[in-house]
């Protein structure tokens, strides 16, 4: 289905998407992330979870070099995706960012056209050579983001004049307009209603099928229903990771235990 | 114990009597409404004072007396006129002969001093003859002349002279207004609208009638397409450089504070920048537009770029983010993104800061464009940003010294021209906004 890098030989074996080592990020004098090592599955939904200020946004940041934005933000520790550092010198964030997609807390749809919300990733990378392929990729990705079938009778309407549900999954598909390899997703729901986050969440599994996605939430039921990898983060350190069956049923960490069962956070 | 607390506890009354509280908060809001409303009120009558005095003092530059004379010169008188020594004295008695002749026909009778007409017209045998030496086709056939009424002949019809008031003198004696009433029963005197305020040059001291703002409009005009020219696109992309790509540190702070500070130095000191670098160090050419533009576009600069980052800062960071999380640079951020978003603020910005330049004299004031130019529509406009020229503030400052009421009149009637391109560039600047805010 797609162009395959030719490094997935490699991930086949050991399916790790996202390899992160003794990652530190900090604010100025604030150390937001500490000793942080985790390694994200390819195919896999995995979930970041913990109490606001935990750290697990800045983390989701760093994977994709959103924190470059920030100047007063500074990143150590080792990124690999597919074996390259992120953080090397080398690599532009730029094309860095077309490789790993991002969906945002608020749906923030471009104050375009529906089609030309879709089309704007494709036409700056170049990934159309004329007007009919670039219309396939805008259907395909439509399509993925499970919005095609409401918007196919008005892409030229523009995006902010649709719902809050259907922005976010407009964002979604927009994501993965470009093609990426992983989707990054901050609480993606939290500004939905039920009936809009249930289409979402059913969209990110199929997602799984093509990305490593890795999603913040607030929720814990959330996360229990589309992951299958669970991350718990506190104080900026990650607690706890493991299959989402495991984490919600029998965590090793007290702090684990004590924030899945409502005590703290 | 128990008791004191509970006593404490204010009694709730019904909800339909107000207690004393809430009559007090009410009665606050009350005057507080009221204050607003009477600063406005006070905004308002001071809106429709200078409104007032304005176009009543400044409309009747718009209107001017002509004495409309039927002139027919042989090509006999032409020769004989020009071969005699006072030229422009023979071509003057010609006129006289040819308006008595014409009060005859019209079975009036005034008798007048032939020196009466020079106070009422000014010399007007230079007009004809240098009329019927660049025409000399007109000559044997009618021709009908619009002379330009003194300014105390003017001021006659629009009340600012009258019988009661006026002192024989060298300008104007009693005697002569019986003659002007004859003329107005003839005819030969009418009031009508100034084209040439609006397009002519500045006339001299002691010829207000002949004085018009239209070469000074064309100077302006040019000095705004420099300002427009250098200001718009230096100060979208400093401001653009300083709020979307520059790092955060002492240097850029500094200079922050520094384009803050700019925007509130005089506008005198510009001018005498302006003098300085360009005139005396660069040697442009003194009196020019060009120059003029330039200064005006070190004013401007602050404004625009303050009004630029302003609007740039407005847009949601939300919209930085889905662009640069699909993979947009961020040069392609800002202007696929931010820059369309932000154009609105920027234009209303720019229109704003090109009217407080339109309106600028002190400056100009300093480089020389108060200098007394002549020449006429249309030469002034073929090589416009060298040459020497006013502009409109500038003009109206000159007019507003000079002695003669007539200029007074003319500086009001400048005022109104002045504020309606203001009016205008201001509606250009709500339209603009508006169209392109309508893009969702």
């Amino acid at each position: 289905m797609y162009d395959i890098p030719h490094h997935t030989q490699e991930t086949a074996v050991t399916d790790v998407k996202i390899k992160a080592k003794d990652v530190q990020v900090y604010y100025g004098d604030n150390h937001a992330i500490k000793d942080v090592s985790v390694e994200i599955d390819n195919n896999t939904v995995t979930a970041f979870i913990g109490p606001s200020g935990c750290g697990k946004s800045t983390f989701l940041r760093c994977l994709n070099r959103m924190n470059d934005t920030i100047d007063i933000c500074r990143v150590e520790g080792d990124i690999l995706i597919d074996g390259d550092d992120i953080y090397d010198k080398r690599v532009d964030p730029v094309q860095l960012r077309a490789k790993v997609g991002m969906v945002f807390q608020k749906p923030n749809p471009f104050p375009k056209s529906i089609y030309d919300n879709i089309a704007y990733g494709p036409r700056i990378h170049g990934m159309a050579r004329n007007k009919a392929e670039l219309d396939d990729i805008v259907e395909r990705a439509l399509r993925r983001g499970a919005i095609w079938d409401e918007v196919k009778d008005r892409l030229q309407a523009p995006g902010t004049g649709l719902s809050g549900g259907q922005q976010q999954r407009l964002c979604i598909a927009r994501a993965v307009a470009t093609e990426p390899e992983v989707l990054l997703m901050d609480e993606p729901c939290s500004a939905l209603d039920p009936i809009a986050t249930a289409q979402v969440e059913e969209l990110i599994d199929e997602l799984r099928q093509n990305y490593a996605v890795v999603i913040v939430t607030h929720s814990m039921q959330q996360a229990a229903r589309v992951s299958q990898k669970t991350a718990f983060f506190h104080l900026g350190n990650l607690v706890e990771y493991d299959d989402t069956s495991k984490i919600f049923t029998n965590p090793e960490d007290s702090r684990t235990e004590s924030y899945i069962t409502g005590r703290i956070g | 114990m128990t008791d004191a607390s509970m006593n404490s506890v204010p009694v709730k009354g019904s909800l339909t009597t107000l207690d004393a509280r809430t009559k007090k908060r009410n009665a606050a809001e009350k005057r507080f409404k009221a204050y607003g409303l009477v600063a406005i009120m006070i905004g308002l009558f001071f809106l429709v004072v200078l409104a007032v005095s304005i176009l009543r003092s400044g409309i009747p530059a718009f209107t001017q007396a002509e004495v409309r004379v039927e002139f027919t010169l042989t090509q006999a008188q032409f020769d004989e006129a020009e071969s005699q020594m006072l030229k422009t004295k023979a071509y003057e008695n010609l006129f006289i002969a040819a308006l008595q002749s014409q009060l005859e026909e019209r079975s009036l009778d005034v008798t007048f001093d032939p020196a009466a007409i020079e106070r009422l017209l000014g010399k007007t045998g230079s007009t004809i003859r240098e009329y019927f030496r660049d025409s000399p086709d007109q000559i044997g056939s009618t021709v009908t002349f619009n002379l330009a009424a003194s300014s105390r002949v003017d001021g006659y019809f629009k009340g600012r002279v009258s019988r009661d008031t006026v002192v024989d003198s060298r300008f104007l004696k009693v005697t002569d207004l019986d003659l002007v009433d004859a003329l107005v029963d003839a005819g030969i005197v009418v009031t009508a609208f100034n084209w040439n305020f609006l397009t002519g040059s500045d006339s001299g001291v002691d010829n207000p009638g002949g004085a018009g703002i239209g070469v000074s409009v064309i100077g302006s005009f040019f000095m705004m397409l420099v300002v427009l020219a250098l200001s718009l696109p230096i100060g979208v992309a400093a401001s653009i450089y300083l709020e979307e790509f520059a790092p955060q540190n002492w240097f850029t702070d500094l200079i922050e504070v520094n384009i803050s500070n700019l925007a509130a130095v005089p506008s005198i000191v510009f001018g005498i920048l302006g003098l300085a670098v360009f005139i005396q160090f660069m040697h442009l050419p003194q009196s020019a537009p060009l120059v003029g533009g330039l200064v005006l576009t070190l004013m401007t600069l602050p404004t625009i770029i303050i009004s630029t980052r302003a609007s740039l800062k407005s847009v949601p960071p939300s919209i930085r983010e889905a662009a640069l999380g699909v993979g947009a640079s961020k040069m392609q951020t800002v202007f696929h993104h931010v820059l369309p978003l932000a154009a609105p603020g920027i234009l209303t910005g720019t229109i704003i800061g090109l009217a407080q330049a339109l309106g600028e004299t002190a400056p100009l004031l300093l480089i020389g464009m108060v200098g007394f130019i002549a020449r006429a529509y249309p030469e002034g406009v073929v090589s416009g940003f060298i040459d020497p020229n006013s502009a409109m503030p500038a003009q109206i400052y000159t007019w507003a010294s000079r002695a003669d009421p007539g200029f007074y009149e003319k500086a009001w009637g400048g005022i109104i021209i002045l504020l309606m391109f203001l009016l205008t560039m201001n509606i250009i600047a709500i339209i603009l906004r508006r169209r392109f805010e309508r893009r969702w």
